[in-house]
């Protein structure tokens, strides 16, 4: 008896799951995005598309690495057709910078808005676009009606939002399916030779809605995302001379 | 349908447009005058001078003998055009086609027109009543020809709209000064005898010739038909274009929004019939009390979609200004265009950036935030990097060159590049430390130089020697030493870019 119970509980849990946005994707329409341990931590295991991201940075140098994962996640959704809308208000994104990620610039529609009270409703109106893959809004704030909002224009759409919230003062609740946190991590050189590695990040999940949250770390390597695994010292640092 | 032309003659415009503005003329007698040749001559009047016998010519010396009290005003040449050309855009209400009939009349092509007020009379009546409670002076005339219905104005005693087909024997009882011939030739058609129209109209057409010269002729001929004549229109009618009157002045929302919809149906199902799509519309209100505005909308592609439309225009409603009431509502397109329908992509999931979705989209964005914010980049063929990509309007154009992968370049640029201070071991190695923004960065791994030539035949100034920099805790910067090293030079390093 408690075994069936049980039983129609996770039933039921799948249901509300499924209704929530996460339903299994249809034959032949899986995407990977290559970012394999943070996929799994989506029920179902999936990376949820046609839902609102939001991705909190603390000064430029983490809005750069949010906008490098952000332009490796939609160089997969533009794959299917369909363009990238890049909202903001004060845009630094350097256009060439997005081919190093896969994302052909020219498919990118860059829309500066001047007044904050506008972009909200841009990203709205994007955001109810079937024309449309993938919207990037940078943002400022983000409070929880306005994330509604966006999230029921995705519903009808299945159109991903990212919201990028610059210069985060104050980490407020929203609707938005999951929040992400990228800093970027010294990157991997082999011992002793100069120059920059491969950009590597940490990425944070600091909320999924009915997922685990973590931590990983990142590469861009070879135009996709690989884990990455820290070597464990197998040899004693030799001492020479 | 047979063509149909109002002439409206305006007795005392310019002195009746006085009196509107300064009430306390009503009813005086006043004048206008201008010096010639060391006099002061008459060159408008009342009707209240008119009384007294003081007509345009005299000399103000002789109208003061009569007219102690007359008040005189300077006359302002071109003044009567003004005037004019303004109470033809208010008619612009009644018909797309008015034309300025200098010195002191306006035209009017009413062909089809006159059903919307109820037939020829009510229509006549209205636009007569509305001007006399401006507070004009003025005589209309409505019949087949123009000829005729200048001469009905100026010179019928009554009879002001002449039947389809009459005006050959409405002209007959008119004095020859209804057809707008030179004073010269009106003297000499007194002096022989011939005082109305019909003493001469069944002369054959040489003997007026020979007599009176071809240009009598021709003003005869156009009163009756006879000889083509044309208006030249105060507005270029546009080709697509509708017009809604309302029998009832609307004010609301709902009625501007419901009167929209069909007007824009109306003019889509045109444009759909002729394969065309509009780029650029603008929509014009006329309000009961004179005033009229508009809102224009302009697309990226040309369509015909009349829900796209009604859109983009919704979007600007909050301009609109009923004030009493709209009376009516005309819709221009102004740039139209070939739609080229495509074939509609089954398999594909998703369209392109030249979809018609995406189109729609950026019309709506571009409604909102203005077309010169909205910008998509191509790759251009400079090393520099903030000419590395050339930002282009257009949502349909395609890269001509690939774009270049082979350095790494920054996610987000500088513009323009800050200055940081910086540490470097010997002049042109890569800096050991740098502080941007009060923050000190201890740099433990870099890349470079990668050396950028100033494009020359562009602008002056020195070439840039960029360094990837990683800091202690894995940011990455672009940074860049201006120039070669000079030790006078203070500064030196700048940071440009943040990597992702």
């Amino acid at each position: 008896m408690t075994a069936k119970k049980e039983e129609i509980i996770a039933k039921l849990r799948q249901e509300i799951i499924t209704w929530e946005g996460f339903r299994p994707p249809a034959e032949g329409t899986v995407a990977n995005f290559g970012l394999g341990p943070v996929e799994l931590a989506f029920p179902n295991g999936i990376f949820p598309t046609g839902a609102i991201h939001e991705f909190v940075s603390f000064g430029p140098e983490e809005t750069s690495a949010c906008s490098g994962v952000i332009a490796g996640i939609v160089k997969t959704l533009l794959e299917a057709g369909g363009v990238c809308l890049w909202i903001s208000y004060t845009r630094r994104i350097y256009p060439p910078a997005l081919k190093m990620f896969g994302v052909d610039p020219d498919r990118v529609v860059f829309v500066d808005v001047p007044l904050q009270k506008d972009l909200l409703w841009v990203a709205e109106e994007a955001l109810k676009c079937d024309g449309v893959a993938a919207v990037v809004c940078e943002a400022h704030q983000l409070t929880f009606m306005e994330s509604r909002r966006l999230q029921l224009a995705v519903e009808e759409s299945h159109v991903t939002g990212f919201i990028l919230r610059k210069d985060v003062r104050s980490i407020t609740a929203n609707a938005c399916v999951a929040r992400w946190r990228v800093t970027p991590r010294l990157s991997r050189l082999r011992p002793g030779m100069p120059g920059v590695g491969y950009p590597q990040w940490q990425v944070e999940l600091l909320k999924v809605r009915n997922g685990n949250p973590g931590s990983w770390n990142f590469e861009w390597r070879h135009r996709q995302f690989q884990p990455v695994i820290e070597k464990r010292e197998t040899e004693k640092r030799r001492n020479y001379a | 349908m047979h063509k149909r032309f109002v002439s409206i003659w305006f007795r005392y415009l310019l002195t009746d447009r006085l009196t509107i503005s300064r009430k306390e003329l009503k009813g005086k007698p006043f004048v206008y005058a201008e010096p010639q040749r060391g006099r002061k001559v008459i060159t408008a009047v009342t009707a209240a001078a008119a009384k007294y016998g003081v007509v345009e010519g005299m000399t103000i010396a002789d109208a003061k003998v009569t007219v102690p009290d007359l008040q005189v005003f300077d006359a302002k040449p071109g003044r009567n055009e003004i005037l004019l050309k303004g109470l033809a855009e208010w008619c612009l209400r009644y018909t797309p086609y008015v034309a300025v009939n200098l010195p002191d009349g306006l035209l009017l092509d009413v062909s089809g027109c006159t059903h919307l007020k109820g037939g020829e009379r009510p229509f006549l009546k209205e636009i007569v009543e509305r001007l006399q409670d401006l507070g004009y002076d003025i005589r209309p005339g409505m019949a087949d020809t123009i000829g005729c219905a200048w001469g009905v104005a100026r010179c019928a005693k009554k009879g002001l709209i002449i039947a389809v087909g009459e005006h050959r024997n409405a002209l007959m009882p008119l004095p020859p000064s209804a057809l707008r011939l030179p004073t010269d030739l009106l003297i000499k058609l007194h002096n022989l005898g011939l005082h109305t129209i019909g003493s001469f109209i069944h002369m054959p057409k040489a003997v007026i010739r020979r007599r009176f010269g071809k240009d009598m002729v021709l003003r005869l001929y156009q009163a009756l038909g006879q000889e083509e004549e044309f208006l030249i229109p105060l507005k270029e009618p546009v080709p697509y274009n509708e017009r809604l009157p309302f029998i009832e002045p609307i004010r609301t929302r709902l009625a501007i929004e419901t009167a929209l919809k069909t007007v824009l149906d109306t003019l889509c199902k045109r444009l759909y019939s002729d394969g065309k799509g509009l780029r650029s519309a603008i929509l014009t209100y006329y309000r009961i009390d004179g005033k009229r505005g508009n809102i224009e909308i302009g697309t990226n592609q040309p369509t015909h979609h009349s829900t796209h439309l009604f859109k983009l225009f919704s979007l600007k409603l909050d301009n609109v200004a009923p004030g009493l009431g709209i009376e009516l509502f005309e819709l221009e397109a102004r740039v139209t265009e070939t739609v080229f329908e495509k074939q509609a992509d089954l398999w594909a999931a998703r369209p392109g950036p030249d979809s018609e979705e995406v189109a729609e989209l950026l019309d709506r964005i571009a409604g909102r935030v203005g077309n010169k914010n909205i910008r998509r980049y191509l790759p251009a063929e400079h090393f520099w990097p903030e000419r590395n990509a050339e930002p282009t309007g257009s949502v349909t154009k395609k890269p001509v060159t690939e774009w270049r992968t082979d350095k790494p370049r920054p996610m987000q640029l500088l513009d323009p590049p800050e200055p940081i201070g910086a540490m470097a071991l010997t002049p042109d190695y890569p800096p050991k430390q740098f502080n941007y923004r009060g923050k000190q960065h201890v740099i433990v791994n870099t890349d470079g130089p990668e050396r950028i030539e100033r494009e020359w035949w562009l602008d002056k100034g020195e070439h840039r020697d960029y360094y990837i920099v990683e800091d202690e805790t894995g940011k990455r910067y672009w940074v860049f030493r201006s120039g070669h090293y000079d030790p006078d030079k203070t500064q030196h390093w700048y940071l440009h870019g943040f990597f992702a």
